[in-house]
């Protein structure tokens, strides 16, 4: 199976609190990958170096490499702007743009791809029908995205984000603001999904990692305890860690 | 039970301090009806239409109306709107989203409290030195320096205020799309705000359209129509109440000053209770 990321030594740094030691850890391209861990553990720190985005914030740094596609993107000579394009980013709350349905999905696509307006509707159907919201919202398109219902609006930022012909997923903690019908919906949506694109999901939601992914690694404190496929570890985790954590002792 | 409290004087404690807040609401709100109806009182008489409709004419000559210091005040109060609003704006989105610059902000905040504490008849002075002196005569213009001046700082915090409520993860949901910091706040962040902020250039012009101490050193008062905009003094509702309240013998003047304060407390209480509606909208989520 191919390795789609490579993370390397990653140490990361909240001014001077260090909140991620040696992480390395290889991701399998078009697989999903689960990120568990108690609370304050560190998957979300560990996520948010795969796009970048902890840069918003002066006083975060990170050290190590994260190959993708071959590319140390830690280098400063990456584009941002084109690495976010082709790794996208869920967040726990939905987070639709103060603007229409239909303008959530086409002004991102706008910013990075010149398009007809024909072949922009042709581009924000297939991406609503990729997150299976098109016959929910398509006779209200020009509504606000922030009238969608919760679970609408996370599938929203779903189709928004592969609108942008992204290879990668990244999603933290995508249903847990979200109620169980919704969220079995995502599940659903993420497991057709990874046919295309690349999923790193972080769950607090042990079943959930369960049911939907492939790989799962184990975060405590700041340290990747444990890694492999989904079924080994749940069922015959190596490290007493993991085992005390999956069978709910701690966490 | 030993060392038990009376009941008894726990509830008239509760009595007492919740007649005491009463009390204080029912000062307060009397207060207002109280300047609103004195208003209306006197002001209502004075209402007709060649009133709303003539300029103001000399003392002693009847028939005069308040149109040319309506229309003045106006191009006064949206002058200092255009001159202050969109620094103003810029430098509350710096406060907002560069806020991990501390020195530079604590400055620009710092000096943002000290000049919202600044008594206006200052501000009227400094740009009475600065425009009206270098100039060489009074103008609606320098009166729009005036405003804006004090207009400035309102603005700017308060879109700071509005900036920071808008959570953080619809900033890193927009950036991890792969939009650009500028863009971010431009069309995202200020857009899910912009009530908030229309709401503060709102609430700031109310609050300037009625300063009179700036004016008085700046744009003073003419009859003439406000075409002397750049050039003059221009005609404006704050001094025009001043005068004729306190500055005339005649009784129709006085009757015309109360005439214009019910006006501007009108315009007052309609920018302000269409601020409120704005606002909650806002809170409706939409």
């Amino acid at each position: 199976m191919a390795i789609k990321i490579s993370a390397k030594n990653l140490n990361f740094y909240y001014g001077s609190n260090q909140a991620l030691f040696d992480n390395s850890l290889d991701i399998e391209e078009r697989r999903i990958t689960a990120v568990i861990g108690p609370s304050g553990c560190g998957k979300s720190t560990h996520l948010r170096v795969y796009n970048r985005i902890f840069e918003l914030y002066r006083d975060q740094r990170v050290t190590g490499e994260l190959i993708i596609d071959g590319v140390n993107v830690l280098d400063p000579q990456v584009d941002v702007l084109e690495l976010r394009r082709k790794v996208g980013m869920i967040f726990q709350k939905p987070t639709p743009f103060p603007m229409s349905v239909f303008e959530n999905i086409a002004y991102p696509i706008k910013l990075h791809f010149k398009l007809s307006s024909k072949e922009l509707k042709q581009r924000v159907e297939q991406a609503l029908r990729a997150a299976s919201l098109w016959d929910e919202v398509k006779d209200k398109l020009k509504n606000s995205g922030l009238a969608l219902s919760g679970g609408q609006q996370q599938r929203l930022c779903i189709a928004r984000a592969i609108a942008i012909e992204p290879e990668i997923l990244l999603m933290d903690e995508p249903t847990s603001a979200i109620d169980p019908v919704a969220t079995l919906k995502i599940e659903e949506l993420m497991l057709s999904l990874k046919e295309k694109y690349t999923i790193v999901v972080v769950t607090h939601n042990m079943q959930q990692a369960a049911r939907i992914s492939d790989n799962t690694a184990f975060f405590f404190k700041g340290h990747i305890i444990e890694y492999g496929p989904t079924a080994r570890i749940f069922t015959n985790p190596k490290e007493k860690k993991t085992e005390e954590y999956i069978t709910g002792r701690f966490g | 039970m030993k060392n038990k409290r009376s009941i008894t004087s726990r509830k008239w404690t509760d009595r007492l301090v919740r007649a005491f807040s009463i009390f204080a609401v029912a000062v307060a709100v009397m207060s207002m009806l109280w300047v609103i109806c004195t208003v209306i009182y006197y002001g209502h008489r004075a209402l007709r239409p060649s009133f709303l409709l003539n300029p103001s004419r000399p003392y002693g000559i009847p028939g005069g109306g308040i149109a040319n210091a309506l229309l003045g005040t106006i191009a006064i109060t949206f002058g200092a709107a255009l001159i202050a609003v969109p620094p103003a704006i810029l430098g509350g989105i710096y406060l907002s989203e560069y806020k991990d610059r501390r020195v530079i902000c604590s400055i620009l905040r710092f000096s943002a409290t000290v000049m919202m504490g600044m008594p206006s008849v200052i501000i009227g002075l400094f740009v009475y030195m600065i425009v009206v002196v270098s100039s060489g005569h009074f103008s609606g213009f320098a009166g729009s320096v005036a405003l804006a001046i004090i207009m400035f700082p309102v603005v700017m915090r308060n879109t700071e205020d509005m900036l920071g409520l808008v959570p953080y993860t619809l900033r890193e949901a927009a950036l991890a799309m792969g939009m650009t910091r500028t863009r971010t706040t431009l069309r995202i962040v200020c857009f899910a705000a912009r009530r908030g902020l229309l709401t503060g250039v709102l609430l700031a012009l109310s609050r300037v359209s009625g300063e009179t101490a700036p004016l008085l050193f700046t744009a003073l008062f003419s009859d003439s129509w406000p075409t002397t905009y750049f050039s003059g003094p221009t005609a404006n509702m704050p001094v025009l109440i001043t005068e004729y309240a306190t500055n005339s013998p005649f009784a129709e003047m006085h009757q015309a000053g109360w005439g214009a304060a019910l006006v501007v407390m009108l315009l007052v209480l309609t920018i302000n209770i269409a601020t409120r509606l704005l606002i909650r909208g806002q809170a409706d989520g939409h």
